[in-house]
C-alpha cells in the first residue's frame, strides 16, 4: 500500500508547547470547519483525522502523494493565524511509522500529562468517531486508529500504567479533601458542561460532595446534568450568586474569555465570611482570571497545576513506561508493516 | 531528683509533711526519671513521625498514639509524685510549670487527636512536648531545691492555678494547629503536593479547631481569673502587681484574638499567624506567673530538697 508510506503527524501538545500558546491553538469548531476544508481544497489529502483535546491538537493526515509536513503546517498556521516562524519550535512532526507509534502512545496514555490516564483514549475515540462521520478516514486511518484502541486496552491489561489516582479530576477531589476535609458539607459549582467538568462532579459525588449545581449557557444542558447528579441548576446570568454560596467550583467552558474575573471572586469572597473557595479551572483558554489566585483564602488550580500534582503522585507509573512502550512500538511497527510491507520504519523527523 | 524529708515550720506558703515520694520496688525510678522517661517516650513519638515525614510514608496513628500515652501516664506520674510532695498541683517554680503545660497540651492532643482520620496532630504535639521537656529538664536552675507551694492551703486558689495553667496548654495545642494550619495552607497555595504533609488535616477543620481552642482557653482563663479576682479582693497583698498585670494582658490578647475571629476581621492565614505570633505571651509570662507573691513580702520557706 503505497499511500501508507505517507502518513503524516502535525500538531503541538503540552510536551512541546506552553499553556499560552496551547490557549491559542485550540481549535474552535469554526476553524476546525476551516482547516478542513482547507484540508480539501490541496487534494492531496486523502484521510485525516483531527485530535484536538485540551492538550494537545494533532492532525493524522495520509496523502498519495508525499506532501511535506510543512505544507501542512503552513495550512494549519494559517487557519489559526499564526506565523509559521512562531509555531514550528513548539510543533512536533512524526511520518509514517513514527507516526503510529504516537497515536499508540497517545491512545495508551503514555504521552499525556498525567501517565497512564483514560481520559484520552475516550477523546481520541471520540475524534475518530467524528472523522468517520464526516467521511474524512480511509483503510489507512481506520486501521491505525482500530489498532490504537486495542493495544492501549492490552497495555492496560499487561502493565501498572493505569493504577493509582492520576486522572485531573481524582487529583482535584484530593486537593478538595485537603481544604475541606469530609466533603459531606461542600456545595459544588460545575460551570460549563466539558467532559473532564463532569468527570470532575462525579468523582465529587463519589466522596458525598454535598449539593451540586450546575450553570450553562444552554439552560437545558443544565438541568439535564442536575437531574444526572441529582443536584440543581443556576441560570448563567446568577453566577456571582452560585460563586459566594460555593465551596467548590469546577470551570469547564469553551468562552474565549474569562468567565470568573478577580473583582467576581473578590465580591463572593466578602459574602463568605472565612470559608475558603477552591477553583478548579479545567477550560482552555482559562475560565479563571489568574489573578484570582492572590486573593486570600482562595485556592485556583489549573490544567498544568493539576497535572504537575498528579505528576508528583504517579511516578511509580513512570517505571512502567518502558514496558508499555516496548508493547506498543512493536504493535505499531507491525500495523505499519502490515500497511506497508516492505518498507522500513522511518525516523521522526 | 528524690524527695528528701520535707522540715517542718508553720509557714502556710510551705508543704506539709509527707513520706518520702519513691516508690518502695522502683527505688531509681523518681519524679525526675519518670519525667524524663515520658520525655523520652515523646521523643520517640517525634522520631517515628520525622522518619513517616522524611520516607513519605503514612505513619501508623495507633503508633504515635501509643509513644503519646506511654510518654504522658509517665509524666502524669512524676508530676503526681511532686504533687504529693506539697499535697498541691505541682507548679512550685518553672520547671513544673513548663511541664504542667506540656502535660496539659498532651492531654488535650490525646482527647482529640483520635477525632481526625489522617493527621500529623500527634506528630507536632510530640514535638511541643519534647521541646519543653529537654529545655525544663536541662536547665537545673529551674527546678530550684527551693520548691514552693505558691498559693499557699487555699484549694480555690489551687484551682485558680491549675486551670490558668491548663489553660496555658490549650494555648500550647492552639499553636501547634495554627502551625499545621500554615504548613497546609501554604503548601495549598503553592501547589505542591507536600509529601506527608498532606496528611495533615484539612485547613477548614483545622480553622474550625483553631476558633474551638481560643473559645476554650479563653474561657478557662477567664475562669481562672475570676477566681483570682475573687481571692485578691480578700487578700490584696497575695499577688503581685505585675503578675496581675501580665496574666490580665495574655487573656486579653487571645480575648482580642477571638473577638477578631467571630467578627470575621482575621480569618485563615491571619487568624493562624495571630494565634501562633500570641503563644509568645504565655511563654514569656511564665516567669512572671510563678512569682507568688508581691515580691516585698518575705520568701516562702522551702517545702522539698533535693538530696
Amino acid at each position: 500500500m503505497t499511500a501508507a508510506k505517507h502518513l503524516f503527524l502535525l500538531g503541538a501538545n503540552h510536551r512541546t508547547s506552553p499553556l499560552a500558546l496551547r490557549e491559542r491553538l485550540t481549535l474552535t469548531p469554526e476553524k476546525g470547519a476551516a482547516l478542513a476544508a482547507a484540508l480539501r481544497a490541496t487534494g492531496a489529502v486523502a484521510e485525516y483525522c483531527l485530535l484536538n483535546t485540551c492538550n494537545r491538537v494533532e492532525l493524522y493526515a495520509v496523502s498519495p502523494e508525499p506532501v511535506t509536513a510543512q505544507h501542512l503546517l503552513a495550512e494549519f498556521c494559517r487557519i489559526q493565524g499564526l506565523a509559521p516562524a512562531d509555531f514550528a519550535p513548539h510543533a512536533h512532526q512524526r511520518r509514517n511509522p513514527a507516526a503510529v507509534v504516537h497515536l499508540f502512545e497517545v491512545a495508551a496514555g503514555l504521552d499525556s500529562q498525567m501517565v497512564g490516564e483514560t481520559e484520552i483514549l475516550g477523546q481520541v475515540k471520540d475524534a475518530y468517531a467524528a472523522a468517520q462521520a464526516a467521511g474524512t478516514v480511509g483503510p489507512v486511518l481506520n486501521r491505525v486508529f482500530q489498532k490504537a484502541f486495542h493495544a492501549a486496552k492490552i497495555v492496560r491489561r499487561e502493565t501498572a500504567i493505569g493504577e493509582g489516582q492520576v486522572s485531573v479530576a481524582t487529583v482535584a477531589v484530593s486537593l478538595a479533601e485537603r481544604i475541606f476535609g469530609r466533603l459531606r458539607d461542600s456545595r459544588v459549582l460545575v460551570i460549563g458542561a466539558g467532559d473532564i467538568a463532569e468527570k470532575t462532579a462525579k468523582a465529587l459525588r463519589s466522596r458525598e460532595a454535598g449539593t451540586i449545581i450546575f450553570a450553562n449557557r444552554t439552560a437545558a444542558r443544565a438541568e439535564e446534568l442536575a437531574r444526572e447528579f441529582a443536584g440543581a441548576a443556576l441560570p448563567f446570568a446568577r453566577l456571582d450568586d452560585g460563586l459566594a454560596e460555593s465551596d467548590i467550583v469546577v470551570s469547564s467552558t469553551a468562552a474565549p474569555e474569562p468567565v470568573l474575573t478577580v473583582p467576581m471572586v473578590d465580591a463572593a469572597m466578602h459574602k463568605r465570611a472565612s470559608r475558603p473557595l477552591f477553583l478548579i479551572d479545567l477550560a482552555l483558554p482559562r475560565d479563571i482570571e489568574p489573578g484570582a489566585a492572590e486573593l486570600p483564602n482562595v485556592f485556583v488550580y489549573n490544567l498544568d497545576d493539576l497535572a504537575r500534582l498528579a505528576e508528583e503522585n504517579i511516578a511509580q507509573r513512570r517505571a512502567e513506561i518502558d514496558r508499555a512502550r516496548a508493547l506498543l512500538t512493536g504493535r505499531a511497527e507491525e500495523t505499519w508493516q502490515k500497511l506497508s510491507p516492505g518498507s522500513t520504519s522511518d525516523s521522526p523527523q | 531528683m528524690i524527695f528528701g524529708p520535707i522540715p517542718a515550720a508553720p509557714d502556710l506558703h510551705r508543704a506539709a509533711p509527707g513520706p518520702t515520694l519513691v516508690p518502695m520496688d522502683l527505688p531509681f525510678f523518681t519524679d525526675r526519671w519518670a519525667i524524663a522517661c515520658g520525655t523520652g517516650f515523646y521523643a520517640s513519638g517525634l522520631l517515628y513521625g520525622c522518619w513517616s515525614v522524611l520516607h513519605r510514608r503514612r505513619h501508623s496513628r495507633i503508633a504515635s498514639y501509643t509513644f503519646m500515652l506511654v510518654g504522658w501516664l509517665l509524666q502524669t506520674y512524676g508530676l503526681y509524685l511532686r504533687g504529693q510532695a506539697t499535697h498541691s498541683c505541682p507548679t512550685g517554680n518553672k520547671f513544673e510549670l513548663v511541664q504542667f503545660v506540656a502535660w496539659s497540651c498532651t492531654l488535650l492532643y490525646l482527647a482529640v487527636g483520635p477525632a481526625f482520620r489522617t493527621s500529623l496532630l500527634g506528630f507536632f504535639s510530640s514535638g511541643m512536648a519534647v521541646l519543653l521537656g529537654v529545655v525544663s529538664l536541662a536547665i537545673p536552675a529551674w527546678d530550684s531545691a527551693s520548691r514552693t507551694r505558691p498559693f499557699g492551703d487555699d484549694p480555690v486558689v489551687a484551682i485558680h492555678a491549675s486551670l490558668a495553667l491548663f489553660s496555658y496548654g490549650v494555648f500550647a495545642l492552639l499553636a501547634l494547629t495554627s502551625l499545621m494550619f500554615l504548613l497546609q495552607h501554604r503548601n495549598l497555595r503553592q501547589k505542591r503536593s507536600g509529601g506527608a504533609f498532606a496528611l495533615l488535616p484539612s485547613i477548614v477543620e483545622l480553622d474550625h479547631m483553631n476558633l474551638r481552642l481560643l473559645g476554650c482557653g479563653v474561657v478557662l482563663l477567664a475562669i481562672a481569673l475570676g477566681i483570682a479576682g475573687l481571692h485578691w479582693r480578700g487578700h490584696p497583698d497575695a499577688v503581685a502587681p505585675a503578675k496581675l498585670i501580665v496574666t490580665v494582658t495574655v487573656w486579653l490578647c487571645y480575648a482580642f484574638a477571638l473577638g477578631q475571629r467571630l467578627l470575621q476581621r482575621w480569618v485563615a492565614q491571619r487568624f493562624a499567624w495571630l494565634c501562633l505570633a500570641l503563644f509568645l505571651a504565655p511563654l514569656l509570662s511564665l516567669g512572671i506567673v510563678s512569682s507568688p507573691r508581691r515580691p516585698d513580702l518575705p520568701a516562702p520557706l522551702p517545702a522539698v530538697r533535693a538530696p
